[in-house]
């Protein structure tokens, strides 16, 4: 009698178990359509010549050839990593800053929730806005920021062509989305700071440590988790830097290719070149998948040897 | 003495930063007030008078207004078949035991860290082979599977959900689907706001998929249609015109932000501490 109620019990359990196939049903299918589908087919478009009409012919490794050697994918990648490394010095340093002033135990500064709003604002406006504000605002004649520089007697009369000279927009999209981001960044070591225990503060203060001290010795290390997922989670949307320099500087990302990245440029033979050259922008996508998971697993590797 | 002296340039400089935030935006709205030749020749704060100018020439040109219905009919269903879909899979992966859930609970890990560019020009394949170019369907459809939602909010539901529940409903009968609905879900509010005020955000401020999929002047999303500024010599030639055009993108999300900042802020930071 009691096997059966166990049994009964055992059969009851599976069965809501089972329901779960159900519950899962949905995401699984549109995520093996919308999501598993194309990354396999891209790989599978990168083996080919594909030029978006007609059937693709197998062309071997012949596009991953030319991608390895082809000077303006390497030119665009570096673009892509010169404009990143300048932001994400600036972003974090920014936000590092940020999080030692409000998390100071003799300062006691107020208004956290205000100043992290307004930080994190320029973050949700969408970026084509974004561009054509800057654009707008950083126009070398009639441009407003040129404007207020003339008042304090900067380029009066050979005012600074911001998106004319390759360093100047270089640095003007690096510091844009600084400007987008370091409110996010700012949050997220903030909340990694709110959840160590001040008592490690209190106590190190106490001992006699000082300022720098408690930050190399207990922020820091303590932190060091957070700043590696805003490091690797930045890389991954760096790399994918598209919708700014694409606004700004067209599809061949002018000033001279300054602003081109390599989204732009795959985009360029996937998208907007006559005929395109699908199976050679899937390439590209791959080439830089590729990149970014060795340059992860190298970051995540040294984090661990670390420790 | 010297640490109110600090305190004080402390804060300044706080003031100073959250001013830069805000200042781009204040030059957009006065600008936006200010004829063309206005604002070539002269700078200020002081708002112009040549709104309603601005506004025809911007509205001789294109339907704002119409754009941002059109990003609201892509990110509102978008959001809701997220939100409504990932907590179902998500609390299918954190209560159930069944074949296949580490699988499915490993590939989603794996995807959240493929960047998404990855995959455009399979999507865009897929998409002109089932004859959808032009279409929201492709727009939306995709948000049932959300791998990012569905992982945190796994999360979530683990660390709120108590299994007591789950038996108590089981022993009175309930149905799995409508205790679902009736317990799991009200529980799970929280976390499912935050997760769906970031993910209309990122649908309604999306740029590259809506303009590569969509050719159609007037199934434009607002993001789209802002970029066909450059196109138009009317509006680039006058500044004023530009910048109201920029203005009325921005303003309702601006709006949309005093309001749900609290829960943004929430968003971002859950985020941060999910390891």
């Amino acid at each position: 009698m009691a096997e059966t109620a166990a049994k009964v019990k055992k059969n009851r359990k599976r069965n809501y178990n089972n329901t779960a196939y159900l519950f899962v049903l949905p995401f699984v299918i549109v995520f093996c359509i919308f999501s598993v589908y194309p990354v396999l087919r891209t790989l599978q478009l990168s083996f080919t010549n594909y030029k978006g009409f007609g059937d693709p012919e197998f062309a071997g490794l012949a596009n991953y050839q030319r991608v390895i050697t082809d000077k303006y994918f390497w030119t665009s990648l570096w673009n892509t990593i010169r404009i990143w490394g300048v932001n994400i010095v600036l972003q974090l340093g920014l936000a590092f800053l940020l999080t030692i002033v409000f998390s100071d135990i003799k300062y006691k500064i107020r208004g956290l929730a205000v100043f992290r709003a307004v930080y994190y604002l320029p973050g949700i406006i969408s970026v084509t806005s974004i561009a054509f504000l800057f654009k707008t605002l950083l126009d070398w004649r009639y441009g407003t920021v040129n404007q207020l520089l003339a008042k304090i007697g900067i380029g009066v009369g050979n005012p600074i062509n911001w998106w004319g000279e390759p360093t100047a927009a270089s640095l003007a999209i690096s510091v844009i989305q600084t400007w987008m981001w370091f409110g996010n960044s700012f949050i997220m070591l903030m909340a990694g700071v709110q959840g160590i225990n001040s008592d490690y503060f209190e106590a190190a203060a106490i001992d006699g440590c000082g300022r720098w001290k408690r930050f190399t010795k207990i922020t820091l290390p303590l932190l060091k988790p957070i700043l590696l997922y805003v490091t690797i989670t930045s890389l991954i949307g760096g790399m994918q830097m598209f919708d700014l320099p694409f606004l700004i500087g067209t599809v061949n990302g002018n000033p001279s290719g300054a602003l081109q990245t390599a989204i732009m440029y795959l985009y360029k033979f996937g998208f907007a070149l006559r005929p395109k050259q699908v199976g050679y922008a899937a390439a590209i996508a791959y080439v830089l998948f590729l990149l970014i998971l060795v340059v992860s697993i190298i970051q995540l590797k040294l984090n661990n040897k670390e420790e | 003495m010297a640490k109110k002296i600090k305190t004080a340039i402390i804060y300044l400089c706080l003031i100073i930063l959250a001013v830069s935030c805000l200042i781009p935006f204040l030059l957009m709205i006065v600008n936006a007030t200010r004829s063309g030749r206005e604002i070539m020749t002269s700078f200020t704060l002081i708002p112009g008078t040549s709104l309603k100018e601005n506004w025809d020439i911007v509205f001789s040109y294109f339907n704002l207004f119409l754009g941002m219905w059109n990003s609201l009919k892509i990110a509102v269903p978008a959001t809701f078949l997220t939100s409504y879909f990932s907590a179902l899979t998500a609390y299918a992966l954190a209560v159930y035991r069944f074949k296949g859930r580490n699988v499915i609970f490993y590939t989603i890990l794996i995807f959240m860290m493929i960047p998404g560019q990855l995959s455009l020009i399979g999507f865009y394949d897929l998409v002109s082979a089932l004859k959808l170019v032009d279409s929201y369907i492709p727009l939306i459809v995709p948000a049932i599977a959300a791998p990012g939602t569905v992982f945190f909010l796994k999360q979530y539901i683990e660390s709120v959900l108590p299994m007591a529940l789950l038996e108590a409903g089981r022993i009175d009968g309930a149905k799995e689907i409508s205790m679902f609905h009736r317990i799991v879900l009200p529980i799970m509010m929280p976390g499912i706001a935050t997760m769906a005020i970031g993910g209309f955000i990122g649908n309604w401020n999306a740029y590259l998929v809506p303009m590569i999929l969509l050719n159609t002047p007037t199934k434009f999303t607002l993001p789209v249609m802002v970029t066909s500024l450059s196109a138009s010599t009317d509006i680039a030639a006058n500044q004023g015109a530009t910048y109201l055009t920029i203005a009325i993108s921005v303003i309702p999300i601006m709006i949309a932000f005093c309001f749900f900042s609290k829960y943004i802020i929430s968003s971002i930071s859950a985020g941060s501490v999910k390891e």
